[in-house]
């Protein structure tokens, strides 16, 4: 055990904080603009499963078989799925952009469905004083659907996103440098795993734990305004 | 020429079939009104107009103009010369009352701001609620909500109004100041058809009297007709149970 | 895009595939069972348990639910040497995943035992039910049905969750697919062929589990 305290200065020495700095600052970024990235698809997504008509079937069935699918699949699996993918058109991808669209799939196929529940709590005589002023879809989306579910849908969205810091420990091992795979570095430059992973965990739960709560203090904040919303309603 | 002709309007709902063989024509200007008891599909009248339920059979005129509600287009263009007001006000509460109001004739019909603004505060002066322009719904009671509903519709300037059981979510005394406004509006020569349920308001207020069953119309009469001298059973035993409070 | 999809090569090797997918589920269901009766344990003394005992639980679930999986193993595997407990690559992916499942299935039994109603264990009592019997008859059939599809869709989690151990040199269906695909250069096909089985194993589980649930004890899950 005195091996750790000895390493600790050589640990702690500037050019591995900036390294460790770095590999945090990549694993925010690709979780933040992964999963905003996936957000958007997923709206595009639910808007395609709504739309009407006989003419859009297919294009319903793709909606419901792309988040049925990508739900069943590991993340890593995904990650390489999409490397190999595109490796086939473009010989020599930035890595980066390959596991943001991975993440952006992933994200995609598991907040469709809490974006999809969010707006259909819509009270239907909503949508239908929209149509009859001639809304149309979008508008009656951006105006209407939108500004009062955002309550409902954001929160499990964040959710989402913090518990996904975790999984991109997971890319590292496509050649991303994010956080984990920093640590087995060091790890393997000789530094001992205890001290290593004992810190690489400390540093991913900082990011986590804080938002974690935030996200379900927000959950909580915002169902008691919208309760204390209805409540005043029903005067 | 009727403003609106109604022919053999059937409707189902959901392999249901709510209206069977409904026909009724309104003048401009006229009022009508749709009575019957609960599941006699007029409401569903009113939705079938606005393309909100699948018509299945039968046709509507508008003016002369007949509208297809298997198109897109036609439904659009009818619900441009018609407005409908609904039993929950359906109020959009995302927004205020300013809002609610011009939304639909700025971001529709891309009529100037300013322009629509300074029509919705006289609209709003009409139905009684100028000062709660910036109100949001969730702060005002049932009835200015549904006056607040009633002016959203006006602002389209539509050619016919329906009014869907209007006053059957408020509360009695909240009830009063939602007819007084359509009392209001049928002076001003305002075509619409009206459900409801408020009889002593429908002798007042319709020069036409719609009586409806399961589905079907069973008879048509003046209020004076309807109320005092029956023709059918159905109507005799409908207007007896209403009369007797 | 001049690729020409041999999915043929692969697919001759599905022996290697199964062999993976067999060693996917037998890590899920390793961790799952040996780690859910801790997850019961802390669940227990979360709700009920001595006051100088709930605060390390708190504290042990919330550090587990806040680290990856991977670098719990990483801390084992490469770590524990350093103090002399060498584990195999298997062990320490399975402690991580018991881990993991204590610490999860802990927050949801947690929320199954919180959600016993005070009003159905009243009119028991008032029915002339013993405690003991309360607990048989009403409370815990409740809190059953509450927790149940909760642990299902965890365990269809954990499963896809393995693909992980394929970091550490385990060969799961993901490391199996991706060694095949090493030594034939067919890499698409075989991670296909390996996200297919994965649809299939997490749809098949999914769809019995619902049906225990249905017919055992009367949850009405989605078949999806």
């Amino acid at each position: 055990m005195d091996s750790i305290l000895e390493q600790l200065p050589a640990f702690f020495s500037l050019p591995n904080i900036i390294l460790l700095g770095e590999a945090v600052g990549v694993t925010v970024a690709l979780t933040f603009f992964g999963c905003s990235l996936g957000f958007l698809f997923a709206f595009l997504l639910v808007m395609a499963r709504q739309t009407p008509g006989r003419w859009a079937i297919p294009l319903r069935g793709t909606s419901i078989l792309f988040v049925e699918l990508f739900r069943r699949v590991p993340f890593l699996v995904t990650s390489y799925l999409v490397l190999f993918a595109i490796v086939i058109v473009i010989k020599n991808p930035s890595l980066f952009i390959v596991v943001l669209i991975a993440i952006a799939i992933y994200a995609t196929a598991y907040t469709a469905d809490i974006i999809r529940g969010g707006f259909e709590s819509i009270p239907r005589q909503q949508i239908e004083a929209a149509q009859t002023l001639n809304f149309g879809r979008w508008r009656t989306m951006f105006y209407v659907i939108i500004p009062q579910s955002w309550p409902v849908i954001l929160p499990p969205l964040i959710i989402f996103m913090v518990a996904f810091v975790k999984d991109t420990s997971l890319v590292g091992y496509l050649g991303v440098f994010e956080l984990a795979f920093r640590g087995r570095e060091l790890n393997n430059q000789g530094f001992s795993g205890i001290l290593v992973f004992g810190v690489v965990a400390l540093l991913y739960f900082c990011l986590s734990f804080p938002l974690m709560r935030f996200g379900q203090w927000l959950e909580k904040r915002l169902a008691t305004s919208r309760s204390q919303q209805s409540q005043r309603e029903l005067r | 020429m009727p403003h609106l002709e109604v022919s053999n309007l059937s409707a189902s709902y959901a392999s249901l079939a709510v209206l069977h063989d409904v026909s009724l024509s309104l003048e401009k200007g006229e009022v009508a009104a749709l009575i019957g008891p609960s599941g006699s599909g007029k409401s569903t009248i009113l939705r079938v107009l606005m393309g909100l339920t699948a018509c299945t059979g039968g046709k509507a005129v508008l003016d002369g103009k007949p509208i297809d509600y298997q198109s897109a287009a036609s439904v659009r263009a009818a619900r441009d010369r018609m407005a409908i007001v609904f039993q929950q006000y359906n109020l959009f509460q995302n927004m205020d009352v300013m809002r609610n109001v011009t939304i639909a004739p700025i971001k529709i019909k891309r009529r100037p701001r300013a322009e629509v603004e300074a029509e919705a505060i006289k609209i709003l002066a009409r139905v009684g609620l100028a000062e709660k322009a910036r109100a949001y719904p969730d702060q005002l009671s049932g009835g200015q909500q549904q006056r607040v509903a009633i002016a959203r519709a006006l602002a389209l300037k539509p050619e016919i109004l329906l009014l869907d059981e209007v006053t059957s979510a408020l509360d009695p005394e909240l009830v009063n100041e939602v007819l007084d406004t359509i009392r209001g509006l049928a002076r001003d020569g305002m075509t619409m058809l009206i459900v409801s349920h408020e009889m002593a308001f429908v002798r007042e207020v319709a020069s036409k009297v719609v009586m409806m069953d399961k589905g079907r119309v069973v008879e048509v009469g003046t209020p004076a007709e309807i109320f005092d001298r029956p023709k059918s059973d159905r109507a005799r035993e409908f207007v007896g149970k209403i009369l007797r409070h | 895009m001049n690729y020409t999809f041999q999915f043929g090569v692969v697919l001759t090797r599905w022996p290697e595939f199964l062999d993976g997918a067999w060693i996917t589920i037998e890590l899920a269901l390793a961790g799952f069972w040996l780690g859910a009766p801790f997850a019961l344990l802390l669940a227990w003394v979360r709700t009920s348990g001595p006051r100088w005992a709930k605060i390390p639980a708190a504290a042990y679930v919330t550090f587990l639910t806040n680290i990856p999986v991977l670098i719990q193993v990483w801390f084992l595997y490469f770590g524990l040497p350093d103090v002399g407990i060498l584990f195999n690559k298997y062990v320490c992916v399975v402690i991580a995943l018991v881990a993991a499942t204590s610490a999860y299935g802990c927050e949801i039994m947690r929320a199954g035992f919180l959600s016993a109603h005070r009003a159905e264990i009243e009119a028991a009592e008032t029915l002339g039910f013993s405690r003991p019997q309360t607990v048989w008859y009403v409370v815990v059939p409740h809190i059953v049905r509450t927790i149940y599809p909760a642990l299902a869709n965890y365990f269809i989690v954990l499963t896809l969750s393995t693909s992980m151990a394929m970091i550490v040199g385990i060969n799961e269906l993901t490391g199996a697919a991706l060694y095949i695909a090493s030594e034939n250069y067919r890499n698409l096909e075989s991670i296909t062929v390996a996200a297919v089985l994965y649809i299939l194993i997490t749809f098949a589980m999914s769809l019995s589990l619902a049906l225990v649930g249905r017919w055992a004890f009367r949850v009405k899950a989605r078949i999806f």
